[in-house]
């Protein structure tokens, strides 16, 4: 089976993927993860304006099988949350790098997107 | 995520199948088994709407012969066998002497009339043979114990089509009544059939010859469903799992307390009895409820259940988003005062209290 993943994102090893645009950076998990979760049917997220930290779980995904941890790919003030995932949580195995994101923060330090992987390497620990 | 355990994992004979198919794997009770072909929200929905197949021949087999084998049965297990016929089946519970759920499981009489046949959970076949010895043992029986568990594969098909689809390929109509067992020709092979399963639903366990079991699974041409859709079913009609409802070791249980307490017959004599007298007597200090969330929220394994005003009264054992009614359901113990249906009370999810309501099983009607 081959999963999406695109070039332009950064990954951790824990599937959370981050796409930056001027400081700001929203945050969601693989096509890797949803497909491991199977039927994602509920999504805890953070409140705007919490503040969250890298390497730190932020939020909580479950699939009718498992629950999981989803841990911060970088350190910053949550700004947004997608609200469309309470009533549609199905979104995350639907549209994993689009309609399915997760948060949208603003970076506390963008040095920290150094240390994530790159689509390759990404690719790579997936395999 | 989980990280599915192989090694030493057994393999069913339908491992090739499953793999040739793209299910996923998870090691359930030392056997490598599929979780999930699909989707578990895909095969759930098979099931309840048309129909599904399972390979659970991680199940053991137990067969029992001899003279004696009735009054081992009768010493082994709650229920009272006396009553069963040739083609007959029942549910029951074997206990310890303190009363304590070992297994619950289905005792079949075989068509002969002469073996008993019974189906201990995954991974605990070689513990209820020995079991059997043991008693054997104990009360100088004349009895033969086979542990039979890779002797015969065991599939089930289950829904509303369920019957339609034997009678396809059997060419004859489906006539095993409630809980009944009986020899059918599938595909050229000689299987026992039985009335029985784990989802709720109309339908049919097969026990075939292991080496015969592809022939069997292919004739069903329907959707093939993992132990992901299993678990969800049968928590949607209150079933008990053993290992995660009751446990000897991490959910100590008595039948009455697990809401078995149809299935022990204290008539009889068995290892366990005179405890469970007890327990009769004086009423179970807690019980296998029903829970539903009000609150979002999905109730899980270990959360605590509390009354409104936060006194612990009880634990969810299992938990799901119920993909039948799309609501999130649980089973699990409370003190039995707080047990009545509609009771509100509050189950900690992530040490968050979320409202609740008791309720009676089955979740969905059927």
């Amino acid at each position: 089976m081959s999963f999406e993943i695109p070039a332009d994102l950064r990954y951790l090893d824990s599937h959370e993927w981050v796409r930056t645009t001027d400081g700001s950076a929203t945050i969601g998990i693989s096509d890797f993860a949803q497909d491991e979760l199977g039927d994602v049917v509920f999504v805890e997220l953070p409140a705007e304006g919490d503040e969250i930290s890298a390497d730190d779980d932020f939020a909580v995904v479950e699939s009718i099988k498992a629950v999981s941890d989803i841990y911060a790919p970088v350190s910053g003030t949550v700004t947004a949350v997608n609200e469309t995932l309470l009533d549609e949580p199905e979104l995350i195995n639907e549209d994993p790098y689009g309609e399915g994101w997760l948060v949208e923060i603003d970076l506390t330090d963008e040095s920290e997107l150094e240390d994530l992987l790159d689509a390759d390497a990404y690719a790579e620990q997936i395999e | 995520m989980p990280v599915p355990a192989f090694g030493m994992s057994r393999q069913t004979p339908l491992y090739q199948r499953h793999t040739d198919r793209g299910a996923r794997f998870t090691d359930f009770g030392g056997w490598e088994m599929p979780v999930e072909f699909d989707s578990i929200r895909d095969e759930h929905d098979s099931v309840r709407e048309t129909v599904g197949k399972f390979d659970v021949s991680h199940m053991g087999e137990i067969e029992l012969g001899g003279p004696d084998a009735p009054e081992l049965l009768q010493r082994l297990t709650t229920n009272d066998v006396s009553g069963l016929d040739p083609g007959e089946a029942q549910y029951t519970a074997i206990t310890d002497a303190d009363g304590i759920m070992l297994e619950d499981t289905v005792v079949y009489r075989l068509p002969d009339g002469e073996t008993y046949l019974f189906v201990p959970n995954a991974g605990h076949d070689e513990a209820m043979a020995e079991r059997c010895a043991w008693i054997r043992e104990e009360w100088d029986l004349e009895a033969t114990v086979d542990n039979a568990t890779t002797d015969w594969a065991m599939l089930a098909v289950q829904g509303p089509d369920a019957i339609d689809r034997f009678e396809a390929v059997a060419g004859s109509p489906f006539d095993l009544g409630r809980f009944e067992i009986g020899e059918r020709e599938l595909s050229g092979v000689d299987c026992l059939v039985a009335s029985t399963g784990y989802t709720g639903e109309r339908g049919f366990e097969i026990l075939a010859p292991w080496g015969d079991a592809p022939t069997v699974w292919d004739a069903f041409d329907c959707q093939p469903c993992g132990l992901g859709s299993r678990d969800t079913l049968r928590m949607e009609m209150g079933f008990l799992l053993s290992g995660q409802d009751f446990d000897p070791e991490d959910e100590p249980r008595d039948p009455f307390s697990a809401g078995l307490g149809f299935v022990v017959d204290l008539d009889t004599e068995f290892v366990g009895r005179d405890a469970l007298e007890a327990v009769y007597e004086e009423g179970p200090t807690a019980e296998f409820v029903g829970v539903k969330l009000i609150d979002r929220g999905i109730p899980r394994h270990g959360h605590p259940i509390t009354t409104p005003a936060g006194e612990e009264i009880g634990h969810v054992t299992s938990g799901t988003m119920s993909p039948t009614l799309g609501d999130p359901i649980g089973l699990g113990y409370v003190d039995s005062e707080h047990a009545s249906a509609d009771t509100l009370v509050r189950v900690v999810v992530r040490g968050e209290p979320k409202k609740a309501r008791i309720r009676t099983t089955p979740f969905v009607d059927r």
